[in-house]
């Protein structure tokens, strides 16, 4: 069998895992490190905003032998515009020429086609008014607002609030990432990169309620029991759905890689590409923030819930009892920590997760 | 099929496969059935996809008339639009709001778009015409057909004090009811009566009947007169181009339908009243005669307009003394004056409700109730629309493929399961779509393909929280009837919480957002409403029997489910602690 599945089995019994909660703060510092890049990079660099956002024109010609250079001499003197020409993967050129209404991109299509010697109705043309850019993107941040509302009184009762503001954090967090990427690389934004964009909002949200949902369950009855803390509970959670996260990614992102290569490949441009570029880059960020940032920040709320915070107290203080009662005489100073972390690593080894399991 | 062992019936309970398998299975082929049937066996394409201009335009309500954009103009704007874009002969045309505030208008290739392009975005224009001569729709010299008496049927004006003649609107003039007709008989009788359709006609003044009642018969006249003689109403193309172009103060020729399918061609006059002196008009229900009628109020400048006009008409004979309300160089109709009128008026006619409402609509809003402005104007070609649909498929083709192998190389086996539950989740989605396409107007556009590609990862994660449920279960050191019955509850559940969110961001995205947002989160809500369909209906039932097998009961080596490989437990447990460590241990502690 695969290596995978070995792990899962060791996962599931708990024989490896890896310390999620322990080490948030790497995660979260590495995160607000990334935060703070995208948000400088938005503030510096700003977005590449594509035609739909400021108004233009955007012709597709047949396969043409006309060079890309005297494509864009024809574009400029036919709009008066700087126009951007790229040649596609099936030889046709892409002409994008900005700051035109929708008028004037009409003459600059009849030009066009004379110039190139091509009949006008071959000549496929997107022009864009320049609000209708902002309109599209009024309705995506409405949307984006009615969403995160609706989610968070969803997540808020489904399971608890706690849990919602979580969620929320690690969406806000896989947006700044892939809007600070498209704002540090200068790819193009496109309304097909606002709707990848969207998307991730369901996706983002959809990879973090399944390992909440083993979370809720694993800690159903978590104040009758005095083997394992929330934290532990949590981080068996995560390392319990560590390969369905792993497989589910893997399998969301394929065929966004098949959108991402043919997009790219065959069409040079367009909406498949723009989709699934942001698609990619958010999944992988989405996948990312529901193991690394959304359930140790549920865990670090829950701790400070008082009945948890007396469990772990009650916790701490049987397994340092029992220690000092045990086999091995370490230094009481670290010992307690040390076997925290021990019943996190290895809860399932039978072995009842003691000071044996020590890692240093 | 299965061997069944006795003694061990699954811990879950439940487990009555075939029940669900029917079920999917007879939801399947009713609706594959209902595509056949319905013969509309592709999804209908959008415009990106099968070529053709999608123009988006946003209404813009005039300063200190905010509230004008509403439900009940975006309506009339659209139906005008729609009379619009259809008067070029476009076929299978669509116009529907998007949104609150706009209006997509899809043509399909092939048409003249360039036109389409110009017609809609601009403003509607409403004159009211006299009438100089009248005769029925086509340019086929047939005019006995239509020899059933003039516009008769003397109206009693009623009860309105301001003045108000009942018009007729009877579209049946005698060919021979005129001078004029006569001449234009003549004409004709042309040996060219090839249509030239163009606004610019004034290159061929052969008239060979010379208007009699022409006042000034000059070559411009004779160029109408050659025009409205070689106007096929019958032809679409035609009647629209009929009116194109010409100024308000020109005489011209129009159009009008006077019941379906049945057309009469206009020679008008200049225009002498114009929608903008219309203060208000409905369409009501006229109690004592019992009939839809149409009332107008004008401006006290409009009044004044159409007190002259009025005057001039009602002592002409018939077809002189009729005007025609002409919308967008199309006759609405046409009714006859016989008295001086002025501030408020009414017209008769062979109204229905519907119709009665829709010219009030017209009249009252001069024509769009709105101006609307040019968002965007999508033209594709039908070469690159045909390559986007297919970079589209492959781009599909080659995601699931590798879904696909990764899916065997992972669950071997178990795969099958997830394999035949996509191809399930597949057929309907295609289905579906092909049927909505008639019934809602559903049209595959490209970020819908999208939407289904991404949908590919969706409905697999059910299947892998599923599968790894079990395995789980497995790994507890069940067996796997059991495991698979015991898995299905915890699983149900989390793909119920995490395909509800999926949808509930499908749902807001289409519900806010417009345009191309909107196809996309149509297919992808779409899609998680089939997960969890496929996923109840048919995985788990599947499952459940495949259980039952050899092969997978026993755990081959090629299942996916064998339980060495999967590291689990001994059957026979050594210890309590190691049955404690199960999923559900916190609540043994």
């Amino acid at each position: 069998m695969s290596k995978l599945g070995d792990l899962g089995a060791r996962l599931h019994r708990g024989e490896v895992g890896y310390d999620f909660i322990g080490n948030r703060k790497i995660w979260y510092g590495l995160s607000i490190l990334i935060t703070i890049t995208a948000i400088v990079a938005l503030a510096v660099r700003g977005l590449n905003m594509g035609i739909e956002f400021q108004g233009g024109a955007v012709f597709t010609t047949p396969k043409s032998d006309v060079s890309v250079s005297q494509a864009q001499d024809y574009a400029e003197e036919a709009s008066g515009h700087d126009a951007i020409v790229q040649k596609l993967g099936n030889g046709s050129l892409r002409i994008q020429v900005g700051g035109l209404d929708t008028a004037q991109s009409d003459k600059v299509r009849t030009e066009l086609a004379k110039d190139l010697n091509v009949p006008e109705d071959k000549i496929a043309a997107e022009l864009v008014g320049p609000s209708w850019g902002e309109q599209i993107a009024t309705k995506a941040w409405t949307g984006l607002g009615v969403f995160m509302i609706l989610v968070v009184i969803y997540l808020a009762i489904a399971f608890e609030w706690r849990m919602a503001v979580a969620a929320l954090v690690a969406l806000i967090h896989d947006l700044t990432i892939t809007v600070g990427i498209y704002s540090l690389v200068g790819f193009e934004v496109t309304v097909g990169t606002v709707i990848g964009l969207l998307t991730i909002l369901g996706y983002s949200l959809y990879d973090t309620v399944v390992v909440f949902d083993s979370l809720k369950e694993q800690t159903k009855d978590i104040t009758k029991q005095t083997r394992y803390t929330y934290s532990e509970l949590a981080n068996r959670s995560i390392n319990g759905t560590l390969v369905r996260s792993i497989n589910t990614t893997v399998v969301a992102l394929l065929p966004v890689a098949g959108l991402l290569f043919i997009g790219g490949g065959v069409l040079g441009a367009g909406m498949l590409n723009d989709i699934s570029l942001s698609l990619f880059v958010g999944l992988a960020a989405g996948a990312y923030s529901s193991i690394f940032i959304a359930t140790p920040l549920v865990a670090d709320l829950k701790e400070r819930e008082p009945a948890i915070k007396a469990l772990k107290k009650r916790i701490m203080t049987k397994r340092a009892s029992a220690a000092a009662k045990g086999e091995s005489a370490e230094d009481a100073d670290g010992l307690s920590m040390d076997a925290a972390e021990a019943a996190v690593v290895g809860p399932r080894t039978g072995r009842r997760g003691r000071t044996e399991e020590r890692r240093g | 099929m299965a061997a069944p062992k006795k003694g061990r019936r699954p811990a879950g309970g439940q487990s009555r496969p075939g029940r669900a398998l029917a079920l999917i299975l007879i939801a399947m082929v009713a609706l594959t059935g209902g595509m056949f049937w319905s013969g509309h066996t592709t999804p209908r394409l959008g415009i990106d996809l099968a070529g053709g201009t999608s123009i988006t335009l946003k209404a813009k309500a005039d300063p200190g008339q905010e509230s004008a954009v509403n439900e009940t103009n975006m309506n009339t704007a659209v139906g005008i639009i729609e009379r619009r874009v259809n008067g070029l002969g476009v076929s299978e045309a669509e116009v529907q709001t998007q949104g609150r505030e706009n209006i997509i208008v899809n043509i399909p290739r092939g048409t003249n778009e360039k036109q389409a392009r110009e017609q809609v975005g601009t403003t509607a224009q409403l004159y009211f015409r006299p009438v100089l001569g009248v005769t029925n729709g086509g340019a086929a010299p047939a005019p006995s057909a239509s020899s059933s008496g003039s516009p008769s049927a003397s109206p009693k004006p009623s009860s309105s004090a301001s003045g108000s003649s009942v018009g007729e609107k009877k579209p049946t003039p005698t060919a021979t009811g005129s001078a004029q007709g006569r001449a234009l008989t003549e004409a004709l009788k042309a040996p060219s009566p090839t249509p030239t359709g163009s606004s610019s006609a004034s290159s061929k003044p052969k008239a060979t009947g010379t208007p009699s009642a022409t006042p000034t018969p000059d070559a411009s006249t004779a160029a109408l007169e050659q025009k409205f003689a070689s106007l096929n109403c019958l032809d679409p193309k035609q009647r629209s181009a009929a009116g194109q172009g010409v100024l308000p103060t020109q005489p011209t020729v129009a159009c009008g339908e006077d019941a379906p399918g049945q057309w009469s061609k206009y020679l008008l006059g200049p225009a002498e009243v114009d929608g903008k002196d219309v203060d208000d008009a409905k369409g009501v229900f006229d109690q004592q005669r019992g009939m839809w009628i149409v009332t107008m109020d004008f401006t006290s400048g409009g009044s004044k307009k159409f007190q002259s006009i009025t005057s001039k008409l009602s002592s002409q004979a018939d077809p002189q003394n009729r005007f025609a309300i002409v919308l967008d160089g199309e006759v609405v109709s046409a009714p006859s004056v016989r008295q001086t009128l002025s501030a408020s008026a009414e017209i008769s006619g062979n109204f229905n409700q519907q119709s009665a409402q829709d010219l009030g609509n017209i009249l009252s809003y001069g024509a769009l109730p709105l101006s609307f402005q040019t968002q965007s104007v999508d033209t594709v070609t039908a070469a690159l629309g045909g390559e986007q649909l297919e970079a589209g498929l492959i781009a599909g083709a080659i995601g699931l493929g590798l879904v696909i192998i990764y899916l065997v190389a992972y669950y071997r086996g178990l795969s099958l399961i997830a394999i035949l539950s996509l191809g399930v989740s597949a057929l309907l989605t295609y289905v579906i779509m092909a049927l909505l396409g008639p019934a809602i107007g559903f049209a595959l556009n490209l970020p819908a393909v999208c939407g289904a590609i991404v949908a590919i990862g969706i409905t697999a994660d059910s299947f892998i929280v599923y599968f790894e449920r079990i395995r789980d279960e497995l790994r507890e050191g069940r067996t796997l009837r059991p495991a698979v019955e015991r898995a299905w509850p915890r699983a149900r559940r989390t793909i119920l919480v995490s395909d509800f969110v999926s949808f509930l961001a499908a749902a807001v995205l289409f519900i806010v957002t417009v345009g191309k947002v909107q196809g996309f989160a149509f297919t992808l809500g779409l899609t998680t409403l089939l997960d969890v369909v496929v996923v109840f209906l048919f995985t788990k039932p599947v499952m459940t029997l495949l259980a039952r097998t050899k092969f997978f009961g026993n755990g081959h080596a090629w299942s996916g489910l064998d339980p060495k490989r999967l590291g689990a437990k001994p059957p026979l447990r050594r210890s309590r602690r190691a049955t404690a460590s199960g999923p559900v241990d916190p609540k043994e502690a």
